[in-house]
């Protein structure tokens, strides 16, 4: 690729991804829009965030793997029962880390 | 009482830096590993850098990396970048609220940047109970500590990537799940946001497979319509009960 061909490309990305990220955000606060769609937004968080962990739990290698030695899974199923129970998120995260790692070492996984 | 507000503004500035540090530890193999690849795929150093200082979106810049190598036209690179990015709408769509009072220097900046990330723990401060007029300097704060990090770590993996390129396998990736988890799974509070979640999930599972990071996309809406289509038939049998409080 030459130098013109990567400024090119660069100003390219940047034009598309701040679209995506910039008007939207500046248009929702403008327009009025009816209660029923704040409501189906409550569940953005949730649904992404999600959508974003599942397969890294459950497909470290890109396919489903339920093994006691998939570090991810039982680190995650950890974290998930300390959240569920304490609710705390800098308790999850340690303690979460903590059992991951510990888990790597003892599976040698 | 000048000072007094200030102080006020930098603790939320503050609190957002630290309540993003253990995404920035999740993100920097990444941005030693984008660094790296995109120099062995032939891209020069000042655009690798110059791509993360104005993109600014990891999985984009990856995937743009990727194609490049694989001598894949620009046009083509650009609407991949537009798909791979497709889920910062939902991001916007559900901040946008929170900040409509804010002034275009504010949004200017929070629009920029935001990533996975801030949006992750910004969403937790802006819906938490404590009320506060200057959480969009926690913002900010989570905001500028994520772009600094993935400036610093670009600039690490264009330098000395090539040592570091294990650095995928050495676990660091499981931070952000941790921290997602930690940050979704007290917002569980309902049948409806446990069945968006669960849709979300299954739906991100069978629709892995599909490139660009589409089925990520696919499976949020999912999640979103199962979680709210549920809602409206719950409300229909009972009265719904309020999940803002804990």
């Amino acid at each position: 690729m030459t130098a013109v061909e990567q400024i090119l490309l660069i100003a390219g990305m940047t034009l598309v991804t701040f679209s995506i990220r910039y008007p939207i955000l500046v248009l929702v606060g403008r327009l009025n829009l009816p209660p029923s769609v704040f409501q189906t937004l409550r569940y953005v968080p949730v649904a992404v965030l999600t959508a974003i962990i599942a397969p890294i739990m459950l497909m470290p290698e890109n396919s489903l793997d339920l093994h006691p030695t998939n570090a991810y899974l039982v680190g995650g199923l950890g974290a998930i029962f300390i959240a569920a129970w304490k609710k705390k998120l800098l308790l999850t995260i340690t303690v979460g880390m903590a059992f991951f790692f510990a888990w790597r070492l003892i599976t040698g996984s | 009482m000048f000072n007094h507000i200030n102080r006020t503004l930098w603790a939320e500035f503050a609190a957002g830096v630290r309540d993003t540090i253990p995404l920035l530890l999740g993100a920097a193999p990444f941005g030693v590993i984008f660094g790296a690849l995109a120099i062995t795929s032939g891209v020069n150093w000042w655009a690798a850098q110059g791509m993360s200082l104005f993109v600014f979106a990891g999985s984009s810049q990856f995937i743009a990396v990727g194609l490049i190598d694989q001598g894949v036209g620009l046009l083509l690179i650009v609407l991949t970048t537009l798909i791979v990015n497709l889920r910062h709408a939902l991001y916007s769509m559900s901040l946008g609220p929170y900040l409509k009072n804010l002034p275009q220097r504010w949004l200017l900046p929070l629009g920029f940047w935001l990533t996975d990330e801030t949006y992750a723990v910004t969403i937790r401060r802006f819906t938490s109970i404590e009320p506060s007029p200057h959480k969009h300097w926690y913002m900010l704060g989570s905001s500028v500590a994520m772009y600094t990090n993935w400036q610093l770590c670009t600039l690490i993996g264009i330098l000395i990537g090539s040592q570091v390129e294990d650095a995928k396998t050495w676990g660091l990736d499981f931070a952000m799940v941790v921290t997602f988890i930690g940050i979704v799974v007290p917002m569980i509070r309902s049948y409806p946001m446990l069945i968006s979640a669960l849709s979300a999930a299954i739906s991100a599972l069978l629709l892995n497979g599909i490139p660009n990071h589409l089925g990520l996309f696919a499976a949020s809406v999912i999640g979103i319509g199962a979680g709210a289509i549920s809602e409206r038939w719950n409300s229909q049998r009972q009265p719904v009960a309020e999940e803002i409080a804990p």
